[in-house]
């Protein structure tokens, strides 16, 4: 089974609060911040291991599975294709665009075209980006493809004869569970990374994965560099235009301070007759 | 990428944790099963062995991460590297497959480095362990003291006597633990790195094949040299690791503790010692990361890496010193982590040769 996962980087999400915006609202500054790789596209990769591996030995991908990392963006993007190679995907493909000249539809455009050649029988991908927040991509490709989808999983387990899965979605007041024919495209949440949230009937069931995406161990760092990366250029791809264009950015109102009470039936006063919460 | 690595490992499973290590006294086995598995007890050791085979420099900015979490996880780590890589440059292959593949994937938990004896400590050419010839065996008679991880290690590097008196009649062997005679006593009640174990040691006519000598018959004061030469890269690195940690306290305690109606970061005082600290942190690094890759690139790096450790540690030592400082007389007690910083931090001028014995290093070599 060959899985592709698409990625991409964002300033670093643990420092969001450093972010600026320009002056007159034209654009976020992201000047000083880390590059790191969007954490929902992490939990992505993860997901993708391990439904390629025996967890016991999380070094190498079952025989015939394969996954494949690819991302548009600058050259430097790269650097975060190898720490999925680090982590134990097989291969890189970086076609470089600026973030600037991309939105949702076109990367999805763009990322039919990278299944129509690769050929996957499954897309993972996170849910979104936690730059732009847009939720749309996984979708988009989805309805493009042609494909099944489920999105926000919580836990995917892959049959036997690796022709479907079940994805676990939480919603309000519980868990759906939805069966996939592959090929099919999967966008995970948060808790796609918990111990046993991934069956591949290979791992055994007793085996608990650390929470959260792995690190890339030292030797896979170095076997990385190995690995194959091909950058082609974005227009490659055979698909352009952007839709969507942003009109300005506002920075949140700065919160105010707040105001201390003396007691408890203070509090319950101004609590209903300022703020009206009671 | 590898500090990356280092980094969020450190973060996540050391910085929380270390404060608890020391009250239990010890490192837990999942985390130094972790530390192989992540590749950080072999970062310098060749694929072929199972090891990392990052070279010196990614050691030593992996080294720098470890320390900032916990201090005594990084002296483990220190020298189980140093350790195994010892055995892969001086061993045969046989040796190699044994100890340096055990080493590199947990098996062997532990490396530890036995030099050091009650009577000889800066000047190991003293030494009276002894190792006689007995048929086609060794046996070892003698004492050891500070030896670091003795109680778990796998595997011993021990040096002895097999020629005549000084440096020139030392040789250096591999003694797996619970070799019969090799007896782990008395385990040191240290003041700083408590969740590092170091105990004495004691061989009781502790008997070794003959494929037990590593390098050459009478070579092993030179073995030992090298090693340190490399170790000495770890400590100042394992010293500027815990500095940086407890710069990062200072601050974080100068933004938030206000007197006289400012924080305390604003007194000229308080930043002069937060900026001397930053600056000397950072010659550490650079000097720590220079021999590293003088090291990788199969130069001389003996002067270096004394330069680096006697400088990394004595500055570490101040910069922590001054960051309890800042804090004040809660500094001065348990509730903050500022004063296990200066208790761990105390040590690396003292092991891997004294900053006495480093300056010696670097005179000699500068005078030559
Ligand atoms: C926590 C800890 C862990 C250790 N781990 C290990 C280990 O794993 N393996 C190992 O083999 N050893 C280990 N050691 C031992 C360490 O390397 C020695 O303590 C160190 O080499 C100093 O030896 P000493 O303690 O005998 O001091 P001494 O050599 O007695 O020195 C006492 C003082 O005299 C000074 N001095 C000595 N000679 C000279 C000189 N020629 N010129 C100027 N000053 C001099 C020293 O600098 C020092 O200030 C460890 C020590 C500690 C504390």
């Amino acid at each position: 089974m060959k899985i592709l996962v698409p990625l991409k980087r964002t300033a670093d999400p643990d420092n969001a609060n450093k972010i600026k915006i320009a002056p007159g609202g034209a654009k976020v500054v992201t000047d000083g911040l880390e590059p790191k790789p969007n954490p929902f596209d992490e939990y992505a990769v993860e997901s993708a291991l391990r439904l390629t591996e025996n967890g016991t030995n999380p070094k190498a991908r079952l025989a015939g599975d394969s996954v494949v990392v690819a991302t548009f963006g600058a050259k430097e993007a790269s650097q975060t294709l190898r720490q999925a190679l680090a982590m134990g995907a097989d291969s890189g493909l970086l076609f470089e665009a600026s973030d600037e000249n991309l939105d949702g539809d076109l990367v999805a455009r763009a990322l039919a075209k990278v299944v129509e050649r690769e050929k996957p029988d499954l897309v993972v991908m996170g849910k979104q980006a936690v730059d732009g927040d847009s939720n749309q991509v996984g979708q988009i490709l989805a309805e493009r493809l042609g494909w099944p989808s489920a999105t926000f999983a919580m836990s995917i387990e892959l049959s036997q004869d690796k022709k479907s899965v079940i994805v676990g979605r939480e919603v309000d007041g519980g868990v759906i569970k939805l069966k996939l024919a592959l090929p099919a495209v999967i966008t995970v949440d948060l808790r796609i990374v918990a111990p046993k949230s991934i069956t591949n009937h290979v791992t055994p069931q007793t085996h608990n994965y650390q929470e959260g995406a792995r690190y890339a161990p030292l030797p896979m760092i170095m076997a990385a560099k190995k690995k194959p990366l091909a950058e082609a250029p974005f227009a490659s791809l055979g698909v352009e235009g952007v839709k969507t264009s942003y009109v300005k950015f506002e920075a949140p109102p700065a919160r105010k301070a707040g105001i201390k009470v003396k007691d408890v039936p203070e509090l319950v006063q101004r609590l209903r007759a300022e703020a009206k919460a009671l | 990428m590898v500090r990356d690595t280092a980094r969020a490992f450190s973060e996540k499973t050391l910085f929380p944790n270390a404060a608890r290590f020391e009250r239990e006294e010890k490192i837990p086995r999942e985390v130094l099963a972790e530390l192989a598995s992540l590749g950080l007890m072999s970062v310098n050791i060749p694929a072929q062995y199972e090891g990392a085979e990052a070279g010196a420099v990614a050691y030593a900015l992996a080294m720098f991460e470890i320390a900032r979490g916990c201090a005594s996880t990084a002296v483990t780590m220190a020298v189980t590297n140093m350790v195994g890589e010892v055995i892969a440059k001086f061993g045969t292959e046989p040796q190699r497959e044994r100890y340096v593949k055990g080493l590199a994937t947990g098996e062997l938990v532990a490396g530890a480095f036995a030099l050091s004896e009650p009577e000889a400590g800066s000047d190991p050419g003293s030494m009276r362990t002894v190792a006689e010839r007995k048929g086609d065996r060794w046996v070892i008679t003698g004492a050891k003291q500070w030896i670091t991880s003795a109680d778990f290690a796998g595997v011993f590097v021990v040096w002895a006597r097999t020629g005549g008196g000084g440096t020139a009649g030392i040789s250096a062997f591999l003694v797996p633990a619970q070799t019969p005679g090799l007896i782990v006593s008395k385990h040191e009640d240290k003041m700083g790195l408590r969740a590092s174990s170091t105990c004495a040691l004691t061989f009781d006519a502790c008997e070794v094949p003959e494929d037990a000598l590593l390098g050459e018959l009478n070579g092993g004061f030179k073995i030992a040299m090298m090693a340190l030469d490399g170790g000495r890269i770890g400590i100042g690195a394992q010293a500027t690791g815990i500095a940086s940690a407890a710069l990062d306290e200072g601050v974080a305690y100068a933004r938030d503790r206000k007197q006289f109606g400012k924080s305390i970061g604003d007194f000229q005082a308080i930043q002069w010692m937060i900026a001397d600290s930053r600056t000397e942190l950072d010659a550490a690094r650079l000097l720590v990361l220079r021999a590293a890759s003088l090291k990788q690139a199969g130069a001389l790096f003996s002067r270096e890496a004394a330069m680096a450790k006697v400088f990394a540690t004595e500055k570490a030592g101040i910069i922590c010193d001054r960051m309890l400082q800042v804090h004040g007389g809660y500094g001065y007690t348990k509730d903050y982590a500022i004063e296990r910083h200066v208790r761990d931090v105390r040590v690396s001028r003292i092991y891997e040769g004294t900053s006495e014995i480093q300056r010696t290093v670097i005179a000699r070599n500068v005078l030559r």
